[in-house]
């Protein structure tokens, strides 16, 4: 196992596409940080970046190179090795290359100019939301033959997560205004992992005001402990879940 | 050593493989023919569970195949059409392998010297000809000196020179008590390499004989020749 992740590592260096977004993601944050006056502002900024930018990097990259590794997968299933490993491997070695680009590019400087706590909420669920949308990739693309129609799927649940499902909320919210709807709105925000993610660093940053009256219901439920368990839980279970679909597709696929 | 046992496929409408029964024995080298999308492929494919069957199993060595897959270890696999990540170079493919194989036995390098592997060590996959792309294939499918040899199509596209020195090697290793599997359209060239004949039709395997046997019953010499002879047959 560990030889082939090793491989992808190596492969998906030598493609600079990753170091090329560390890069940009890095100056993004640095120029972030030196221009607003004050972190927690800055926090802000850098969380519509993960929200939007981070999601849209990872699903499309992670997207096509499954599908370009359609060759080194059929090689290596010639070979003694198990199908579940390959797989595996490919999610790992996935995963590690863009937390890593995340933690280096956008971890340091907000560890040095935001407060810790606010600062450490965001790089978590920006690890959280790279592996996410990795997940969700390998599920678009064991869905499809079609590179066109896999990737054209990550696209549109992209924009769907990223921009559609607010409108959607807003929607419900206004239709259902005079109804108690607070605990369906919760458990409804728990369905998109970006929304959920928006939500946990707002409230870490007061500025939960942004989110109208809603937010001091918000603040109920995800400001406590066990909130703040359930819904790093449903993060994680977000970054699973998608790709264990997509192994249990995998191991039934024919080559 | 390997058996099939009742194999069905479908992809789709389309039968590739209807109710296979084989039984496949160390020392002997068998052909795989029959006209193009008659299931070959998907056969050899299933062997290495690459395709995986709707209906029947298949053993090797007495052990169900699926949910194992140490038993690749044993087998040598030469593709059709070798698809390798194109950003890689010869050497790489050659190392990724070698580093999963991880065998302790000694490797055959023989085709290795005899192809010059050696000099395109450095050259990416994608710049690689079809005929270069083959020799690679033929390389790793020997390399680890497996007990069984699945070979589709090993000659298309080599260069006559290339196809003979494969050719020979194959001859070498039959002597070894291995198994060999090999499909081909070039019927002249399986003469001297295989005991005996795989016939398949639309995804039915019509028969498996020896090739002494199938000569003797047709009253041809050449394998080429007897294979006509019953398609002819089968027309009238």
């Amino acid at each position: 196992m560990n030889r082939i992740v090793k491989f992808v590592l190596i492969d998906i260096v030598r493609n600079k596409i990753v170091i090329a977004y560390a890069v940009l993601l890095g100056l993004l944050t640095w120029t972030v940080f030196s221009m607003e006056d004050s972190g927690n502002k800055g926090v802000l900024t850098m969380l519509n970046v993960v929200l939007l930018v981070v999601p849209l990097v990872t699903v499309l990259f992670a997207t096509i190179y499954i599908y370009n590794s359609a060759e080194f997968i059929e090689l290596l299933l010639s070979q003694p090795v198990q199908r579940k490993q390959v797989w595996i491997s490919l999610f790992i070695g996935l995963s590690l290359s863009f937390v890593g680009a995340f933690l280096i590019a956008a971890g340091l400087p907000l560890l040095l100019y935001a407060d810790v706590i606010p600062a450490l909420y965001l790089i978590v669920t920006g690890c959280l939301v790279s592996v996410i949308f990795i997940s969700i990739a390998f599920l678009a693309a064991i869905l499809s033959r079609d590179k066109a129609k896999g990737i054209g799927v990550s696209i549109l649940i992209w924009l769907y997560f990223a921009l559609l499902f607010d409108g959607l909320v807003l929607f419900i919210l206004f239709q259902f205004a005079e109804y108690p709807i607070e605990k369906p709105m919760v458990l409804l925000s728990a369905t998109s992992p970006l929304d959920l993610a928006r939500i946990l660093n707002l409230l870490q940053i007061d500025a939960s005001a942004m989110m109208g009256y809603t937010g001091a219901i918000f603040k109920d439920y995800f400001g406590t402990g066990l909130g703040l368990v359930i819904s790093f839980s449903v993060l994680v279970l977000w970054a699973f879940l998608p790709f264990y679909f997509s192994l249990r597709i995998f191991k039934r696929k024919d080559l | 050593m390997i058996d099939i046992i009742a194999v069905h496929k479908k992809f789709g409408k389309l039968e590739a493989l209807h109710d296979v029964n084989l039984r496949c024995m160390r020392g002997q080298s068998i052909a795989l023919i029959g006209p193009n999308g008659c299931g070959k492929t998907t056969l050899i494919k299933s062997m290495l569970h690459m395709v995986l069957p709707d209906k029947g199993s298949i053993h090797f060595n007495g052990r169900d195949i699926k949910g194992d897959y140490q038993y690749r270890s044993a087998i040598g696999y030469m593709p059709q059409i070798g698809r390798y990540p194109e950003n890689m170079n010869v050497g790489q493919v050659l190392d990724t392998i070698k580093g999963l194989r991880q065998t302790a036995s000694s490797l055959d390098e023989d085709l290795y010297q005899s192809y010059k592997i050696q000099s395109i060590l450095d050259k990416r996959m994608a710049t690689l000809s079809g005929g270069t792309r083959q020799k690679v294939s033929a390389t790793l499918a020997f390399m680890f000196n497996p007990d069984v040899l699945i070979l589709d199509e090993p000659t298309a596209g080599l260069d006559p020179l290339s196809a003979e020195i494969l050719k020979e090697k194959i001859i070498a290793e039959k002597a070894k008590n291995k198994l060999i599997l090999i499909t081909s359209h070039l019927l002249s060239e399986l003469d001297d390499i295989v005991s005996e004949v795989i016939f398949m039709q639309e995804g039915i395997v019509r028969f498996h004989k020896d090739t002494g046997l199938l000569k003797s019953e047709t009253g041809q010499e050449t394998i080429g020749k007897a294979i006509s002879t019953i398609l002819r047959q089968q027309q009238s």
